[in-house]
């Protein structure tokens, strides 16, 4: 197993795209990553992409070659696969480049994330997004995504410690930074009065609880750390690369409030880069919906169970904070392009640790980790990066 | 003998009172209730129709009574508001009690008496020795158009007797029918209310097959009104049980515990068979039940019931599941826009 | 379009909550499984008929729902844990207000969806406070 480094980046505004297609989306990210890498097309050795749903959105399956053949390198038969874990696809998209790579097997892989949401009706994408849970029984007997994550809401709110504002912080956060990210897709920022007032969807999960559907793309290219110098002189370095699984639906989880899985990969990757908690200079978690992102924090072992809301209002979380959480606006605020979300969060990671994050720079970051989650915790994948 | 081995109902919880419907109208709500006999009637959830209902009186019935469901031969469902025009309901009945695969089934439509139709098959299956038990429900989701006089009365519940001879709670000593053509009430195939005569519906329709069925039943067993405890007979409204039980010879106070309709409306299928049930849910060992059923179309069933010892038995439980009165305690009252969006008469995007 | 075949094959799940057990760890499931997850090919499966009667573990008010589900919402959806010891998904029937943690609950028959106007109807079950 050999180091591996990011060396490049690229990714869409994130948003209601309606002037963009799919195929538009993934070349626009690929384009900017290979720019920013000094790639050259024939240097790629292998594509993967992570996709959740693109047969339910634009009935298309196929998504591997799809991207190959409009990156122009389908000619040149490159590898190209499509990852799949509903929300944590890009985690996983990642992963695999990081595998192919560390492996030997590959040298220059690009890891790609992409999800165009926006050309069905709401009612459709809901459903889309109920596949990522347990269709048979969670989805038949009318569960819906919002709905699983606002049970683990009841069930956390009744156990631990953890006001309603406290909870409408973490929107109010990610907000926060959202307007400072030029590619979020909300840029203004609200309170704790906006999420308070706007309309229930699944109690106690209110509109501004919940990340909303967004069309976008990302893409980064690994390459071995030995050869990164030959690219881009801010290579960053992989550190860790996690990933676990659980049971797919959330009424067989051994603790409705704990995502076991994001225990268990946050474990291996601390493991992996011989790091602790404590070592983290920015984190993005998988803040689908607000209460997830408080379970994240703990889950990842940032802190104890129940710890985390009073963390979020103490500022403990934001961007002057000890460890800010979600600098790139979290899923709430800079959008969530399902399969895309995965590679945003390691975009947003590097550009910290390059020190290219603009008004949203966490100072001297030089250890991040992201933390990308597919349905309501039955896949998690845990990154560490650093430089 | 042959007779009723065990029996439930199930109402739905909701409830529209007649001058809610009046106010939407403009009708006089004191007039409607004055000339039915009726104040209230009951109307299903969002996610309740004939099928579930016939579920849940069937479940209720086998709670009170230890049956093998696999020695149940036969399910037969009456109703108007059956949820598919083709796939029965008894089918999915059977299912659900653990009935099936062995067992003959089928849906029964006979206007308000299709329920009381399946409990003569039933006691025909049993009495050749076909089958061992057969379960005939009576079921519906009744629906009246939009401002007519039926959409005051038109009710939502039913009732489920497992007929039987090991041991009935009360025999059916005998059954007999009157049926003529008659065209006092219908529903054409695709249409969604039924129409009907007007004033035609009580003299040619209810009184005439109710008076023949039951002057039929009084001659063949040789009994009058004074020689039973209780009698029931289908009950569209108040008045017209009230009317036909006189002219037969029979008191209020015989009528009295099967009348149901006045809180409960019509429910078509499950009106004489829920109006038994009550009756059922007081009776003795010893008492004797006069009951005559009406559908439109038009029929009336007869039957000279007699309570046996087994209802008061340790083999019978009648407290393992909700009695009438129970069942029209505590309801939950609805405005018009509820009940019309619980039945269906908001026309949706499709 | 939903399957019919798919909904077919789950009725005795569905109308009368038929599960499964390991009669090698004594652990019950439902919804039913092929494989126990702690004993794998070690556990011997047989099938195991649930009361019914359970608790809410967990719950919500559902009020965007997906397009098969809009007409009914608002709905309370729970964990339900049966008294065997399984956790499943399902509906309550009762006011959201009535709704809460450790509620008791029992099963009763209800109409789940239907596959549009002409398509199939998908009877199924779901909870009412209190005990039968």
């Amino acid at each position: 197993m050999r180091d591996v480094a990011v060396i490049g980046i690229g990714c869409t505004p994130f948003g209601e795209k309606w002037g963009s297609s799919f195929r538009d989306l993934f070349v626009q990210a690929g384009t900017m990553a290979l720019e920013d890498a000094g790639v050259a097309g024939e240097e790629i050795g292998a594509m993967y992409v992570g996709n959740m749903s693109a047969g339910r959105f634009i009935e298309q399956e196929h998504v591997g070659a799809l991207i190959a053949d409009y990156a122009g390198l389908a000619t040149a038969h490159i590898p190209s696969t499509r990852v799949e874990a509903a929300c944590a696809s890009g985690g996983l998209s990642f992963r695999q480049a990081f595998i192919a790579v560390a492996s030997g097997l590959e040298e220059i892989v690009v890891a790609a994330g992409v999800e165009k949401m926006t050309d069905v009706g709401t009612g459709v994408s809901v459903d889309a997004l109920a596949g990522a849970a347990d269709r048979e029984w969670e989805g038949f007997v009318g569960a819906t995504f919002p709905g699983l994550y606002a049970m683990i809401a009841t069930d956390y709110m009744n156990r631990y410690p953890l006001t309603r504002e406290q909870l409408a912080q973490v929107a109010v956060k990610n907000h926060y930074n959202g307007a400072r990210n030029p590619i979020a897709q909300f840029s203004q920022e609200i309170t704790i009065e906006t999420v308070l007032s706007s309309s229930l969807v699944a109690d106690p999960l209110r509109l501004f609880d919940c990340s909303p559907i967004t069309d976008g793309a990302a893409a980064v290219v690994l390459a071995p750390l030995e050869r990164a110098r030959e690219y881009t002189d801010t290579p960053v370095r992989v550190l860790a690369s996690a990933q676990a699984s659980d049971t797919i639906a959330l009424h067989d989880r051994r603790d409705i409030s704990t995502l076991d899985a994001t225990v268990a990969a946050g474990k291996r990757a601390f493991e992996m880069a011989q790091l602790s908690p404590r070592d983290i200079d920015l984190v993005e978690v998988h803040d689908c919906f607000t209460i997830a992102e408080i379970c994240a924090i703990e889950d990842l072992g940032f802190c104890r169970k129940g710890e985390a809301g009073r963390l979020t209002e103490e500022g403990v979380t934001a961007l002057g904070g000890d460890l800010p959480v979600n600098t790139s606006g979290g899923l709430k605020a800079c959008g969530h392009p399902v399969g895309a979300t995965g590679i945003k969060q390691v975009c947003e990671v590097v550009q910290q640790l390059r020190g290219e994050a603009g008004r949203r720079q966490v100072d001297g970051a030089r250890i991040g980790m992201t933390h990308n989650v597919g349905g309501t915790g039955a896949t998690v994948a845990v990154h560490i990066l650093g430089v | 003998m042959v007779g009723i081995i065990t029996y439930g109902v199930y109402i739905p919880r909701f409830r529209i009172r007649v001058e809610e419907i009046a106010r939407v109208w403009g009708a006089n709500a004191d007039d409607i209730r004055g000339g039915l006999g009726v104040h209230s009637k009951s109307v299903p959830d969002l996610d309740e129709d004939t099928a579930t209902i016939a579920v849940e009186a069937a479940r209720s019935a086998l709670r009170r009574r230890a049956i093998d469901p696999a020695g149940i031969g036969a399910v037969y469902v009456g109703s108007e508001s059956h949820p598919y025009a083709v796939k029965p309901t008894a089918c999915t009945v059977g299912e659900a009690i653990g009935a099936t695969p062995v067992m003959t089934a089928a849906d029964y439509e006979f206007a308000c008496k299709a329920g009381t139709a399946a409990i003569q098959t039933c006691m025909g299956l049993v009495a050749s020795g076909m089958v061992t038990y057969g379960l005939a429900i009576g079921s519906d989701v009744a629906q009246g158009a939009p401002s007519d006089a039926l959409e005051y009365t038109a009710a939502a519940g039913g009732a489920a007797f497992l007929i039987g001879d090991r041991d009935p709670i009360a025999v059916i000593h005998r059954t007999c029918s009157f049926t003529t053509d008659t065209p006092d009430f219908w529903r054409r195939e695709g249409q969604d209310y039924p129409r009907h005569g007007g004033r035609f519906t009580g003299e040619p329709g209810y009184f005439r097959h109710i008076e023949g069925a039951s002057r039929l039943l009084m001659e063949q067993t040789g009994k009058g009104p004074k020689d039973y405890t209780y009698a029931v007979f289908h009950q569209p409204n108040a008045k017209f049980p009230q009317r036909v039980a006189k002219t037969l010879g029979f008191s209020p106070d015989q009528i009295r515990p099967g009348l149901v309709v006045p809180s409960l409306g019509n429910t078509y299928s499950g009106s004489s068979m829920i109006g038994l049930a009550a009756t059922l849910d007081h009776a003795k060992p010893g008492d004797t039940i006069f009951m005559a059923s009406f559908g439109s179309g038009a029929g009336s069933d007869a039957f000279d019931i007699e309570v046996t010892d087994a209802i008061a038995s340790g083999e019978f439980c009648r407290e393992a599941a909700p009695s009438v009165a129970a069942l029209l305690a505590d309801p939950i009252y609805v405005d018009y826009a509820q009940y019309a969006r619980h039945k269906g008469k908001i026309v949706m995007q499709k | 379009m939903s399957s019919v075949a798919r909904f077919w094959r789950k009725i005795p799940q569905r109308y009368n909550l038929v599960g499964t057990r390991c009669a090698t760890c004594g652990r019950y499931f439902f919804p039913p499984r092929n494989l126990c997850p702690d004993c794998r090919r070690a556990g011997k499966i047989v099938e195991h008929r649930f009361a019914g009667t359970g608790t809410v573990v967990t719950y919500t008010v559902i009020r965007t729902a997906s397009e098969q589900f809009e007409q009914m919402t608002p709905y309370v959806l729970a964990v339900v844990q049966l008294d065997e010891g399984p956790r499943f998904t399902a509906q309550l029937v009762c006011r959201p207000e009535e709704a809460r943690i450790g509620l008791r609950v029992r099963p009763v028959f209800r109409r789940i969806s239907a596959d549009g106007e002409s398509g199939v109807i998908h009877y199924g079950t779901k909870f009412a406070p209190g005990t039968p």
